[in-house]
């Protein structure tokens, strides 16, 4: 019991000291009142939670959760097979081919994001590489828009789409395939029936490790949408950095939090759900 | 002022550099500091001249701890500093307003000998109690600021704190591409057909309403709600219009020409300037802001002998001078801004504004309670379609 403890420690540790112990911190400022140059003034109120309702913040709230849904779905739709077509290589393979997937890791996004913007800009690579070919008169919108956001995102994201896919189609034991073309199944059937439902759990990791840092993310949206519009990221960050309104702030973090809290559930539920069927069925 | 000389990017950082090395290369090595040591041997033989020698001033040792921008400070500056006085600085680096004043919010008000501000900032440290009264009897060489540098509304006289640089608001633009010369926020808030989608704005709070409240004749660090709702009116309509909003490398986007209007600090057009001669920069007819950075030294400070020191030193031509070179931002220094390279002036004619036309622009102040009003205004504008 002891040794447990003792190998629980550190994890408990730090899970309290930098989770429990902010999410505890941003709930009790969300019911302060602003202090006129940051900080908060302990006394109790619940305004900042009416002027969360404010429909702007439902709006920017939507609209990020309409670009991580997309992005999320765009990062499976390419992560998928990207992760199926590695988890098949020859063995030797794969590791270099994993390394080359985490490679843009070792460069800070930022700047990573920052090359998005010498392709993408009116006088950028692409647009200057197509005129010069003659393929188009103007400049084509490829930044400062939506596109460019999901762009930014899935590009920044999608090696975490990448590796739980594939961790969990490379465990996935081939005679389970081959029994399935055995009894006749064609390949894409025995895609459909037999790896899609047991490589479920990849996918949904996946998806959350995407969904998550994308829905909250600030520093995309801000460079590649040229801040034309906001995030909650952004919001919350303003809230924090320019306008000294930490309560605010607070309030709508704790809406994020309690949006993905919600998310997470339901994804767990459903991912249960699913498990059961597959051995019931 | 503002974010400008938070090169807090490697994008920001390069092309800073890229300007240093031009300004090196403009100035050559004649430049040489031939230091104007000011007042401080004036009072030679006053009709009181004292049969003892006069109370020698208290000399600075030790060390003080110095926060500002990172790349704000001219490369010699704080080496000469300690040579010249023995007193080591110890610079710290803040890559914001809102990040230094985070940090003396964690130790109420200590810490630190001198803080770079900008002046609302200024005057917030100054609400709060934090700031030292200025004895201006330890500062010799005050009397080499601009009489226009005690005049600003945030700090009539200079109470509590000395401006580093200034300068103002305005819009650069591309000459060889904008058919026209551009005179007025208009140009950029309602714009012709030939800008669109060609402008950034700035996206900071102060200098985002900037042009909409000036456009319509309110002050820069208006609060009245209706005139503000009025602003937000114009600015959801001329976002339609922009490419982008940009604090940090409109410049560049001048140079490359994916933009040919941006909305921009004085100092930071001269960075695009350096690069194409025909970026120009113009003060719109109905006004701007006068944005400064500011010293303060903080009550808190174990060591004011050798703070009143350095910002002394930092008050001397010579070494004012050398802050221009680096930033090309204005100094409030007239002697300093004389002392500047002929040919750096030509190159960036709006480092030749005077500390009058300059005090036509109006100081940004703290905002103080109408800081959430602002912020909601901005999210109203930047989440609006």
């Amino acid at each position: 019991m002891r040794r447990r403890l003792l190998l629980l420690g550190p994890a408990f540790g730090w899970w309290a000291v930098f989770l429990v112990l902010p999410v505890a911190l941003v709930m009790v400022y969300s019911v302060f009142h602003r202090g006129t140059y940051g900080g908060v003034v302990p006394t109790f109120t619940l305004d900042n939670f009416a002027r969360a309702l404010n429909p702007l913040y439902l709006r920017v709230l939507l609209f990020s959760l309409r670009v991580a849904v997309i992005t999320t779905v765009i990062s499976l739709l390419i992560g998928y097979p990207a992760a199926y077509v590695i988890a098949t290589l020859p063995r030797r393979w794969r590791t270099p081919v994993l390394v080359l997937v985490i490679m843009p890791f070792w460069t800070s996004l930022l700047i990573r994001t920052y090359a998005w913007i010498v392709l993408l800009s009116p006088k950028g690579l692409i647009n200057n590489g197509l005129a010069g070919l003659g393929l188009i008169d103007g400049p084509l919108p490829l930044l400062y828009n939506e596109f460019a956001i999901i762009l930014g995102l899935v590009y920044g994201y999608l090696p975490l789409m990448i590796l739980p896919i594939y961790s969990s189609i490379e465990r996935l034991h081939p005679e389970l395939r081959e029994a399935s073309s055995d009894l006749g199944a064609t390949p894409f059937r025995t895609f459909l029936r037999v790896t899609l439902p047991l490589t479920l759990p990849g996918i949904a990791a996946g998806c959350i490790f995407v969904f998550v840092p994308s829905l909250g993310n600030f520093i995309v949206p801000d460079l590649l949408g040229g801040g034309l519009s906001i995030m909650v990221g952004n919001l919350i960050q303003g809230q924090f950095l320019k306008a000294r309104d930490w309560p605010f702030g607070a309030v709508l973090s704790l809406a994020l939090i309690a949006l993905m809290g919600v998310l997470l559930f339901a994804q767990a539920w459903l991912l249960e759900r699913s498990r059961k069927q597959a051995i019931d069925g | 002022m503002n974010v400008p000389s938070r090169p807090t990017t490697g994008g920001r950082f390069a092309a800073l550099l890229s300007v240093v090395a031009l300004v090196v290369a403009a100035c050559g090595a004649g430049a040489s500091p031939a230091p104007t040591t000011a007042p401080t041997a004036a009072p030679t033989e006053g009709p009181t001249a004292a049969p003892t020698p006069a109370p020698t001033p208290e000399k600075p040792s030790g060390k003080i701890v110095v926060s500002n921008w990172d790349l704000y400070f001219p490369p010699d500056l704080i080496a000469n500093f300690t040579a010249e006085t023995g007193v080591e600085v110890e610079w710290s680096k803040h890559t914001t307003n809102e990040d230094i004043v985070g940090k003396l919010d964690a130790s109420n008000g200590t810490g630190f000998d001198i803080v770079f501000v900008s002046a609302p900032f200024a005057e917030g440290l100054n609400n709060r109690g934090w700031a030292e009264t200025l004895d201006h009897g330890r500062l010799a060489n005050i009397g080499n600021l601009a009489p226009e540098a005690d005049k600003l509304g945030y700090d009539p006289g200079n109470t509590f704190s000395v401006p580093y640089t200034w300068g103002t608001t305005g819009l650069c633009y591309r000459s060889d591409v904008v058919s026209f010369t551009p005179s007025s926020w208009n140009d950029m808030l309602q714009p012709k057909p030939e800008l669109e989608k060609k402008m950034t704005a700035l996206a900071t709070d102060r200098w985002l309403l900037l042009p909409a409240l000036k456009s319509l004749g309110y002050s820069v660090n208006e609060t009245d709600p209706a005139h503000l709702d009025e602003a937000k009116a114009l600015l959801i309509e001329a976002k339609k219009h922009l490419l982008a909003y940009d604090d940090t490398t409109f410049y560049s986007k001048l140079v490359s020409g994916d933009a040919s209007l941006v909305v921009a600090w004085d100092g930071w057009c001269n960075y695009g300037i350096a690069e194409n001669a025909d970026i120009k920069f113009i003060v719109p007819s109905e006004g701007s802001d006068l944005w400064s950075d500011t010293m303060v030294v903080l009550k808190s400070s174990g060591n004011k002998t050798a703070a009143y020191a350095f910002i002394d030193y930092i008050l001397r031509p010579d070494v004012a001078k050398t802050v221009v070179d680096l930033t090309l931002y204005k100094v409030p220094n007239p002697a300093a801004m004389a002392l500047v390279d002929a040919a750096t002036m030509t190159a960036f004619p709006n480092l030749g504004m005077s500390p009058a036309d300059l005090l036509k622009g109006e100081p940004e102040r703290d905002l103080g309670d109408a800081a959430p009003a602002w912020a909601q205004l901005v999210a109203e504008i930047t989440a609006g379609q």
